[in-house]
């Protein structure tokens, strides 16, 4: 086989080929896709990025694509902002915020996954693809297995949120609502990779889908003119985008695209279902499971499967967990529209407020660069901060209508304004 | 009590291809050690060498992760089912 990766057991060593398996059946650990870097760096160079399109895509030989591979469609590149008020606001110098709440074609990071995913799913002839979820992922499933002609099945926890369901089914997905949480439904999709033959991205397909969230960190660097950043706070449902991120920086220092240097690793979770971060600042050896009790319904997974490995990596760089509370949820939310003009799902208000908290902490340092990342869209989950804008009441289509108006809301500084 | 182990696909190599095995066992821990009596090449991929449950193992009673019910000392009735799912995890490495 001519391809540059393989999959190769993360606790044995052993290699097997590219198959549509998650675990290793000698040792039934975790398998991971491994490259020949060797190889790689004699045929890969960073300038040959320059002719390409700003999206995921740029970066397909450091992907687990098949030979002759072309994007079907332009997911990823998505902006990294420079913050100027909340960075000020926060006292911080270079504060970025990684923005896939606008990723191409379903607004969340898991458009990333979901390609890779799906180019295996071709590859090994997969005719129904499918996937646990939370949310996000289904959305993204539906969306880019229609374009690209895969029948698609999603299993999902009865309560999601309404958005989340209703941006699934109009791309033509088969929804399956499971009575339980998540993890009730991750377990049931094990079980189903297990006598079906089909391509469930984040089950038997799980190592090349993770493979894509790498396109995340390669993104950041080369923003940031091919340096990596001091911090980065990423949030932590299963735990694997935060170890892609960890892979990608270094990949590209292997490679030599960018300087090698520590980057602090920085996780956000909701204090409502908190495994990882618990585990994390509890260092215990196992984390525990818990039973997730959170409005940041994409983050709630009670058991993550890639928590072990999401704690080792924060703890090697000297990062540090945190979470933060649904009240504190829905005030970062805000935050970031109005300081950011971004409007992010429950995920990202958990990302931006763990960021502040771990600012007050003194974790992250002032004189350093940061980079919060922002995985998913507010127009998913409008439910959650409701609440917080209530209709105002109508007014009669007349001018002195709305100088009553403005005279009732903002009294003086109405007065001052209409002179 | 007597109960049923369900056994993954990937696991049946050491159960002769059985699907299920059926024993008689007053807790999960119970039932485990009578599995892996009975197959021994299975003990090493249940427990470690602490003789801990493997890290990458989830074990449920009828639909709850055993961690939820106190740990491998959770007691049977009659009649239920336990299932022994790898975790789905990817992890990373270079």
């Amino acid at each position: 086989m001519s391809d540059q990766y393989q999959l190769r057991c993360r606790e044995c060593g052993k290699t097997w080929g590219n198959i549509p398996r998650s675990f290793c059946e000698d040792c039934f650990s975790p398998l991971e896709v491994a490259y020949d870097y060797d190889s790689l760096k004699k045929t890969v160079r960073r300038e040959n990025l320059a002719g390409r399109d700003f999206n995921m895509w740029r970066y397909a030989e450091l992907l687990p694509l098949p030979e002759g591979f072309t994007g079907p469609n332009a997911v990823g590149g998505t902006p990294l902002v420079a913050s100027r008020k909340l960075a000020a606001k926060w006292g911080l110098k270079n504060l970025y915020f990684k923005n896939d709440a606008v990723c191409f074609p379903s607004l969340s990071f898991k458009d990333r996954v979901v390609a890779t995913a799906l180019s295996a799913a071709r590859r090994f002839n997969f005719t129904t693809v499918g996937c646990s979820s939370t949310g996000n992922l289904a959305n993204a499933v539906a969306a880019q297995a229609a374009q690209q002609g895969f029948d698609a099945c999603v299993f999902i926890p009865a309560d999601l949120e309404p958005a989340k369901v209703l941006n699934t089914a109009v791309y033509g997905a088969r929804i399956v609502r499971i009575n339980g949480n998540y993890d009730h439904v991750n377990r049931l999709c094990a079980q189903i990779a297990d006598r079906f033959q089909w391509g469930l991205v984040n089950v038997n397909l799980r190592p090349y889908y993770s493979e894509g969230s790498k396109t995340h960190g390669y993104e950041i660097a080369e923003q940031l003119g091919w340096t990596l950043p001091d911090n980065v706070v990423v949030p932590m449902a299963g735990g694997s985008l935060i170890t892609k991120i960890a892979k990608a920086f270094r990949e590209l220092v292997t490679l030599g695209w960018v300087e090698a240097k520590p980057v602090k690793f920085f996780g956000a979770q909701a204090t409502g279902c908190s495994p990882i971060s618990d585990g994390v600042k509890r260092n215990l050896a196992r984390f525990e499971p818990q039973k997730p009790n959170t409005i940041a319904r994409s983050l709630a997974i009670g058991n993550p499967a890639d928590g072990p490995f999401a704690i080792k990596q924060i703890r090697e760089s000297g990062g540090w967990a945190e979470d933060i509370s649904d009240p504190e949820i829905v005030e970062a939310i805000k935050l970031l529209a109005e300081t950011e003009g971004i409007f992010t799902e429950t995920a990202g208000g958990v990302t931006a407020g763990v960021t502040q908290k771990l600012i007050a902490q003194g974790r992250i340092h002032p004189d350093e660069t940061t980079v919060v990342c922002i995985t998913g869209n507010g127009l998913k989950t409008t439910d959650a901060i409701a609440a917080e804008f209530p209709a105002t009441e109508a007014i009669a289509p007349r001018l002195e209508a709305f100088e009553a108006y403005l005279d009732a809301q903002l009294g003086a500084t109405a007065a001052s304004a209409k002179a | 009590m007597s109960v049923t182990i369900e056994i993954p696909t990937a696991f049946r190599r050491f159960t002769g291809g059985a699907p299920k095995v059926d024993c008689s066992a007053a807790t999960v821990a119970e039932a485990l050690n009578q599995l892996t009596a009975r197959f021994p090449d299975l003990g090493r991929h249940v427990r470690d060498d602490q003789g801990q449950i493997r890290q990458f193992l989830n074990v449920y009673l009828n639909e709850e992760d055993i961690r939820f019910l106190g740990g491998e000392s959770c007691t049977l009735k009659e009649g239920d089912r336990v299932l022994l799912v790898p975790s789905i995890a990817g992890g990373s490495g270079l």
